[in-house]
C-alpha cells in the first residue's frame, strides 16, 4: 500500500504544471420566471494536484453550485470547466456519468450509502459501473475497507453502523476507484466532535499521501483544516488563499 | 454494468419486498392463467362440437339430380365415375327415398321413409347391424325383395322382437327381412332408427319410375369434401350442361359455420383475458413508477457514483420484466393445472393449447418491458442533484 501511494504521489507531482482544476468565468443562472437568480457569478478557480482547498460560504452562497459543477454533477451555464484536461462544461449526461465515476470520489454529508447493499456491496459500486470483473471489485473494495479501518464490518448493513463507521465505508466507496479528486461535502456534518475529528485526520492522512482533496463546509473551523481556503459569497470568490492568511482574514 | 448484475439487482428488489411484488404478479398470474383456461376450455368445446358432427357425416355430399328425356345420369356411369375417382371418393350409393305405409299382419305404420340403396350403403354411413346380413349387389340385381329395418320399426311392427326371415308388407309387397340395424338413437321415431333399407333397384320401381335422383357419396376423408364437390360438379355438368338440375350439398358449410363460432368465441373470451393482462401490465407499470419514486435517492446516489442513463435503465426494466415473467409462468402453471381440472369436471377434452402458452407468456414479458420502460425511463433521467437532494 505505502510502495503504491509513493508511486502515485511521483505521478501526481509531476502533473502539477497543468491544473486539475480549471473553472474559467463559471456562471450558473436559474431563471423562475423574470427573476435571475446568479448561484454562480463570474468563478474563475484553479486546483493543483496533491492541494487541499476548503471551499466556504454561508448556506445560499453558492457553494454547492459550485461543488455541483466541480464534482460533474452538473454544468454551468456559462464559462468552461477543465478538469484533467478535460472540458466538462459541455458534457451529456453519460459522459458526466464517466468523469464522476473515473476521476472523482465524492464524500456526502448524509454518507449515502445503499441502504439495502451492504457495505462491501456498496464500496464496489464505483468498480461495478466502471464494468472491473467481480473479483478484482471484491478485491479492492476489502483493501479500501482496510484502510479506512472497518475491513471486519463488510459484510454489515449501513442501519448495523455508526454514523462514524458509515462515513468511513463512505470514504472508502471514494477511494476505492482511485480517483484523481476526493470532493467532500459537509462531511462532518452528521457526526460528533469526535469522530469528525477522526474523518478529518483520515482527510489530512490521505492528503498527505498525496490525494487531492476538496473540502466543502459552511464551518469556518472546519475550513482551516484545510492548505488552502476558498470563500464563496453570492456567487462570487471573495477570498482565495493559504489558509493562514484565511485565519488573519477572520480575526 | 452487465445483464447478471442487473438480474441480481432485480431479484434483491424483489425479494425484498416481497408482498408488494406478489400483489403485482397476480396480476399477470391471473390475466395469464385465464388466457390459458379459456382458449383450452374453448378448444375443448370446439372439438367435442366438431366430432360430434363428425358422426353425422362430415365425409359425405349428397348429390340430387332431376333427370330430363334427353340428360339424365345412369346409375352405372356414376359408380364408374367414383372408381376413377377412387383417391377422393371411398364409394357411393343410390339413395331412393319415399314415403309408405308399412304393415306386419295388421299392425301398421303408414307415412314410413323406406330408402332403396346400394350394397356400400352401411359402411359408407359407418352403420352396423345387430343381426342379419346388408342389401348385397345380387339382391339389387335380383330385385330381391329383402329389406332391413332399424329397431324403432321393430318395435313398433313386432314388439322389440323380430327375427330374420320374418315378413312385412311395403306399399302391399312382400318383403323379407334379412338384417336389423343397431340400436343407435333409443328406438325413437324419427331418429335414425325410424328406417327401412331396400336394394335401390326395387324402390325405383316402388316409386313408379326408373329414375335415381340421389346418391350419397363418402370421402375417404373429410378433407376432401371441398375438393370432392369439385370433380362432382364438374362431372354433372359436364351431363346435364345446366347448373339447375342438380345439387350437391355437404356438412361442411355447416362446419364452417361452427368453426366460425367457436373461433369467434375463442377470439373473444381470450380478449376479455387479453384486458386483463393489459390491467396487470397497467398495474406493473404503477408499482413500478412507484418505486422509482420511492428510489430516487438511490437512484441519485448510484448516478453520483458514475452509473450511466442505460445502467439505471436496465436495473428498472428487467425488475419490471422479472416481475411480470415471473407471473407469467406462475400463471402458466396454474392455467395448465386449472384447465386440466376444468376439462375433466365439465367432460370436455380440455387441453392448454401451447400457442396460447406461448402468447401469454411472450405477451407478460412483452408487457412487462413495456410498462417498466416508462417508469425507467423516468429513473434514468433522473438529475442526480436533485435526486440526491431527496430524503
Amino acid at each position: 500500500m505505502i510502495g503504491g501511494s509513493l508511486a502515485m504521489n511521483e505521478r501526481k507531482i509531476e502533473e502539477t504544471n497543468i491544473p486539475l482544476i480549471d473553472l474559467i468565468d463559471i456562471y450558473k443562472i436559474y431563471k423562475t420566471g423574470n427573476i435571475e437568480v446568479r448561484a454562480n457569478d463570474g468563478i474563475n478557480l484553479q486546483i493543483f494536484h496533491g492541494e487541499f482547498v476548503a471551499i466556504v460560504g454561508k448556506s445560499g452562497s453558492g457553494k454547492s453550485t459550485i461543488m455541483n459543477i466541480i464534482g460533474a454533477l452538473d454544468v454551468p451555464t456559462e464559462g468552461r470547466y477543465i478538469l484533467k484536461g478535460q472540458d466538462v462544461s459541455k458534457m451529456k449526461d453519460d459522459e458526466l456519468a464517466e468523469v464522476r465515476n473515473k476521476t472523482i470520489g465524492f464524500i456526502f454529508q448524509q454518507y449515502n450509502l445503499l441502504t439495502k447493499q451492504n457495505l462491501l456491496e456498496n464500496v464496489e459500486l464505483p468498480l461495478l459501473y466502471a464494468g472491473v470483473g467481480k473479483k478484482e471489485r471484491k478485491r479492492l473494495a476489502m483493501d479500501a475497507l482496510e484502510r479506512v479501518g472497518i475491513g471486519e464490518k463488510s459484510k454489515n448493513f449501513p442501519n448495523q453502523l455508526s454514523g462514524g463507521q458509515q462515513q468511513r465505508g463512505s470514504i472508502a466507496r471514494a477511494l476505492v476507484g482511485n480517483p484523481s479528486l476526493i470532493l467532500a461535502d459537509e462531511p462532518t456534518g452528521a457526526l460528533d466532535s469526535k469522530t469528525s475529528r477522526e474523518v478529518l485526520d483520515f482527510l489530512q492522512e490521505l492528503n498527505a499521501e498525496g490525494n487531492t482533496i476538496i473540502l466543502i463546509t459552511h464551518d469556518r473551523t472546519i475550513a482551516e483544516e484545510a492548505k488552502r481556503v476558498v470563500k464563496i459569497h453570492d456567487g462570487k470568490i471573495v477570498f482565495d488563499g493559504p489558509v493562514e492568511d484565511y485565519r488573519k482574514q477572520v480575526k | 454494468m452487465n445483464i447478471s448484475q442487473a438480474f441480481k439487482l432485480a431479484g434483491k428488489s424483489i425479494i425484498g419486498s416481497k408482498m408488494r411484488s406478489f400483489l403485482t404478479m397476480l396480476g399477470m398470474i391471473i390475466g395469464v392463467a385465464s388466457v390459458i383456461i379459456l382458449v383450452g376450455l374453448v378448444q375443448g368445446v370446439t372439438d367435442y362440437v366438431l366430432s360430434t358432427f363428425a358422426d353425422l357425416g362430415t365425409n359425405i355430399i349428397t348429390v340430387s339430380v332431376t333427370n330430363t328425356d334427353t340428360r339424365y345420369v345412369d346409375v352405372d356411369e356414376i359408380y364408374e365415375f367414383t372408381e376413377e375417382n377412387s383417391t377422393i371418393f371411398q364409394g357411393v350409393t343410390p339413395t331412393v327415398s319415399s314415403r309408405y305405409t308399412v304393415k306386419n299382419g295388421s299392425t301398421s305404420l303408414t307415412d314410413k321413409t323406406v330408402t332403396g340403396v346400394g350394397e356400400d350403403y352401411l359402411t359408407l354411413n359407418s352403420l352396423d347391424l345387430s343381426s342379419g346380413r346388408f342389401i348385397e349387389y345380387a339382391d339389387i340385381k335380383n330385385r330381391y325383395n329383402g329389406c332391413v329395418i332399424g329397431t324403432y320399426i321393430e318395435d313398433e311392427l313386432f314388439v322389440g322382437n323380430a327375427s330374420l326371415g320374418n315378413t312385412i308388407k311395403i306399399n302391399g309387397q312382400i318383403y323379407t327381412i334379412i338384417g336389423i340395424q343397431e340400436e343407435q338413437a333409443d328406438s325413437e321415431e324419427s331418429s335414425k332408427d325410424d328406417c327401412i333399407y331396400i336394394p335401390y333397384s326395387n324402390a325405383t320401381r316402388l316409386a313408379g319410375s326408373s329414375d335415381i335422383s340421389s346418391y350419397t357419396f363418402a370421402m375417404k376423408d373429410p378433407d376432401y369434401v371441398v375438393q370432392g364437390e369439385d370433380v362432382l360438379d364438374k362431372y354433372l355438368y359436364g351431363i346435364m350442361k345446366n347448373e339447375d338440375l342438380y345439387t350437391i350439398t355437404s356438412m361442411t358449410e355447416l362446419l364452417d359455420t361452427v368453426n366460425n363460432m367457436t373461433n369467434i368465441l375463442s377470439s373473444v373470451l381470450s380478449g376479455i383475458a387479453g384486458i386483463s393482462l393489459l390491467v396487470a401490465g397497467i398495474g406493473i407499470m404503477n408499482i413500478m413508477l412507484v418505486s422509482v419514486v420511492e428510489r430516487t435517492k438511490e437512484i441519485g446516489i448510484r448516478k453520483a457514483l458514475g452509473a450511466k442513463r442505460r445502467d439505471i435503465m436496465s436495473q428498472f426494466v428487467i425488475e419490471a420484466a422479472a416481475i411480470s415473467t415471473i407471473g407469467g409462468i406462475i400463471g402458466i402453471i396454474i392455467g395448465i393445472v386449472t384447465t386440466n381440472i376444468l376439462g375433466n369436471a365439465f367432460n370436455v377434452n380440455a387441453a392448454p393449447t401451447i400457442s396460447a402458452i406461448m402468447l401469454s407468456f411472450g405477451v407478460s414479458a412483452a408487457i412487462g418491458i413495456g410498462f417498466g420502460y416508462m417508469p425507467a425511463n423516468k429513473a434514468a433521467k433522473l438529475n442526480p442533484i436533485d435526486a440526491l437532494r431527496n430524503d
